[in-house]
């Protein structure tokens, strides 16, 4: 099998890490060799974040470089237009279609662009999800990402029971339940 | 596993007894993982010498010790390190010193590979999870070995990566007896000349024996083209070019000559691949060995395949970047620093910047932090301008620091401010943590990286019993508060000491029973309230303002700078 490339992407405290880990141990009990790379530090305080997971037989470099993302996950609009040349021609792009204005746009020395899912729609296979409003009706709005990750779980090749045994023992024990119900809504939106 | 979490295990595994560090980004997660091992004592020390040095006494009364650190860290601890390379170990003694390619997190791009030479320090540097792990390990005995403290050199790239790593049991060396030997722990002039004498010959015994080290391994291929590599650069060699011919080096100081000069004799064309400086090329050319090494590749930030690629066969990725706005790291929503710059900005001064959060200052909107060098450098250099330009020169400045970087070593330039006369005014922003790392304990929070409670260093007495008058303490939220009281200490012709208290935004346990709310209808659309910048804040197409509640923890900074009562604080 080739090696498959995900990227995550969005803005730090959005919770890239724990998404990344999911999708870590997903690939782990699978028993592919896994590589995964995280930013920590100053980076992740409001500024652009990305991970990376590599899975195949053998994986030696850590990160994805441009033009060879399977799956690119992306958080927030801006983000998903920032990082969208890292995705391969056949490429997949999972959005969640939110809006945090970088400080630049915040003090007015830049333009946060218009239409970026419908733009980037007609050059990428594209799949958006107002996953923030869809969590707050659940009643949980941090759980957006895993609603995200539902969708994105559709294109890679492994059961949904696996996603949801996984989720069980990645997430923390109290939030098991809301956080098996996000997938489960993002994987059959 | 983490390639950080690889090393901790590894320690556990080697029977490492001792271990002494402070947080430091791309090395913070080996202390924190060591924690879930019982059998090793850890500690956060105020700073990377102090730990240097406790590791230091632990290998000089017989057991394994270890201590981790940034690459910046390791100048802090240098003085330590240069001469405990004379010394030499009792029990094994491994220094982990984490390198930043790219600058994610840090102040300079320095290779420590190149402190591992100056100080004569056998350096080693995996490039997997697994390989941290063994090596360690591997560390641990060589240091015994050749009686030498050894660096094991990581980078952001390995530190912060997943990779499989197989686990083993932990083996216990029986400690070592201590024995009285001043001629080897007594660093004076006689002494020390003879342990030079050793330590050069270590060395060269070293470089001789590097040659048939398991770790430094020729992995032969197509005889066309050969790489030295080592590290994380090693995986972006393999993953170009998984046929080419490769000397994977393990131990990257010193270096084995003789299979060097084979390995550059059995391959046509030679390349030299290592992130940051020409450390192995420029050795190599003194072999007289014709290589390729920075000519071809940058000695700045981080390597990749691609780049490889882009050199080897002139490849770039066809799609370009599209143009977007930049989003450069930010102050949280919420965060007290936000606060304490916000009235600094109003009364429009300077501030001598430190490392921290708070370095964040310095960029937009805020733009009050002037200056930042490393770890406690605010203090001392808004002393440094007063002797150089007058009292009058620095009344519309402070130093800004945080309290876990005070602890570091501003301290000590604070004493230097009282000794010699000093006027300024130093702001200590304690937020109760060492925030940028990620919540680390430190010597005022009254708690053990083992998480036992403990004493906890009174800042304010400590300020006080330094013999400075007007030590004043204040809420970093409450901008009238700060506002009068900056204003008195810049015009006092003393030194003085402001600290600013609350809490990071993000540490754990705390609860934000409110939020703010814009009240549209009282709203004059002049912006204040954005001004300083906090992220749960957006401006309306009709120029009013929303505020996210999921963001908003209720600090009331926006509140206190709209002038119309525009903005209220609610029950979430």
């Amino acid at each position: 099998m080739e090696t498959k490339n995900i990227m995550i992407v969005g803005v730090g405290g959005q919770g890239t890490l724990l998404t990344s880990r999911i999708l870590g141990s997903i690939m782990l009990t699978a028993g592919y060799d896994v590589k995964l790379s995280e930013v920590h530090g100053m980076a992740q305080r409001g500024g652009s974040v990305v991970t990376f997971v590599r899975y195949g037989e053998k994986v030696a470099e850590p990160i994805v470089e441009e033009g060879q993302a399977d799956v690119l996950i992306a958080f927030e609009r801006l983000e998903a237009m920032r990082y969208v040349q890292y995705l391969k021609e056949d490429g997949v792009l999972i959005v969640n279609d939110q809006r945090i204005d970088p400080m630049p746009v915040v003090t007015g020395a830049a333009q946060y662009p218009e239409n970026i899912i419908e733009n980037l729609s007609k050059k990428y296979k594209v799949y958006s999800i107002d996953a923030q409003s869809e969590a707050l009706k659940m009643g949980n709005p941090k759980v957006f990402n895993i609603i995200v990750l539902g969708m994105a779980a559709k294109h890679m090749n492994f059961k949904k029971e696996e996603w949801l045994d996984v989720i069980e023992k990645t997430v923390p024990p109290k939030t098991i339940d809301i956080n098996k119900q996000a997938f489960i809504k993002g994987f059959d939106f | 596993m983490l390639g950080n979490a690889a090393i901790a295990r590894g320690a556990y595994e080697a029977g490492c007894k001792v271990s002494a560090a402070y947080p430091g980004t791309p090395s913070t997660e080996i202390s924190e993982n060591l924690v879930n091992y019982p059998e090793i004592y850890c500690e956060w020390s105020p700073n990377e010498k102090v730990a240097c040095e406790v590791a230091i006494g632990a290998s000089m009364s017989g057991v394994r010790s270890m201590c981790s650190m940034k690459h910046v860290g390791l100048n802090v601890a240098s003085d330590p390190l240069y001469t405990a390379s004379y010394i030499g170990v009792n029990g094994g003694m491994v220094l982990v010193v984490a390198d930043d390619p790219g600058l994610y997190s840090s102040q300079n791009e320095q290779d420590t590979r190149m402190i591992g030479r100056a100080s004569m320090t056998p350096v080693i540097e995996p490039s997997d999870s697994q390989e941290a792990k063994d090596y360690i390990k591997l560390a641990f005995e060589l240091s015994e070995k050749y009686d030498t403290p050894i660096i094991m050199r990581t980078t952001t790239r390995l530190g912060h990566s997943q990779g499989l790593v197989t686990l083993e049991d932990r083996v216990e060396p029986a400690d070592k007896p201590y024995e009285r030997n001043a001629a080897k722990n007594v660093m004076m002039p006689g002494m020390a000349k003879q342990r030079h004498i050793y330590v050069e010959k270590r060395l060269k015994q070293m470089s001789e024996d590097a040659n048939t080290m398991a770790i430094n391994r020729v992995e032969k291929g197509d005889n066309k083209i050969g790489f030295i590599t080592s590290g994380i650069a090693y995986q972006y060699v393999k993953e170009v070019c998984p046929d080419a011919s490769v000397l994977k080096l393990g131990l990257v100081h010193p270096l084995p000559k003789k299979l060097i000069k084979d390995f550059a004799a059995s391959v046509e064309k030679l390349y030299i691949f290592e992130e940051l400086e020409p450390v192995i090329e420029e050795q190599v050319k003194a072999l007289g060995i014709e290589c390729i090494g920075k000519e071809a590749f940058t000695v700045q930030g981080e390597y990749s395949a691609n780049m490889l690629r882009k050199v080897l066969f002139g490849t770039e990725p066809k799609v370009k970047a599209e143009e977007v706005p930049a989003r450069p790291p930010i102050l949280c929503p919420g965060c007290p620093h936000r606060s304490v710059y916000t009235a600094l900005k109003t009364l429009k001064i300077h501030a001598a910047g430190d490392i921290g959060c708070y370095t964040l200052g310095a960029v937009a909107p805020l733009n009050v932090v002037d200056t930042a060098v490393c770890m406690g450098s605010s203090i001392s250099t808004l002393h440094g301008m007063e002797k150089a330009k007058g009292r009058e020169f620095i009344k519309d400045w402070v130093a800004v620091i945080g309290d876990s970087t005070f602890l570091h070593t501003g301290v000590n330039s604070l004493m230097n401010m009282v000794y010699n006369k000093a006027t300024g005014t130093v702001m200590i922003l304690d937020n109760s943590t060492t925030g940028m790392t990620g919540h680390q304990d430190h010597a005022a929070t009254g708690k053990t990286l083992m998480g036992e409670p403990t004493y906890a260093i009174d800042i304010y007495n400590l300020c006080k019993s330094m013999g400075i008058d007007n030590v004043v303490e204040v809420d970093s939220y409450d901008q009238e508060a700060l506002t009068k009281v900056i204003k008195e200490e810049v015009n006092r012709e003393a030194v003085s000491v402001i600290i600013c208290k609350a809490p990071c935004a993000l540490l754990k346990g705390l609860k934000f029973p409110n939020v703010c709310k814009p009240l549209s209808d009282k709203c004059k659309k002049c912006g204040a309230c954005l001004r300083p910048g906090c992220p749960a804040l957006t401006k309306n197409e009709d120029g009013t303002v929303s505020i996210d509640m999921t963001m908003c923890n209720g600090c009331g900074l926006c509140m206190q700078m709209c002038k119309f009562g525009a903005i209220e604080k609610v029950a979430r």
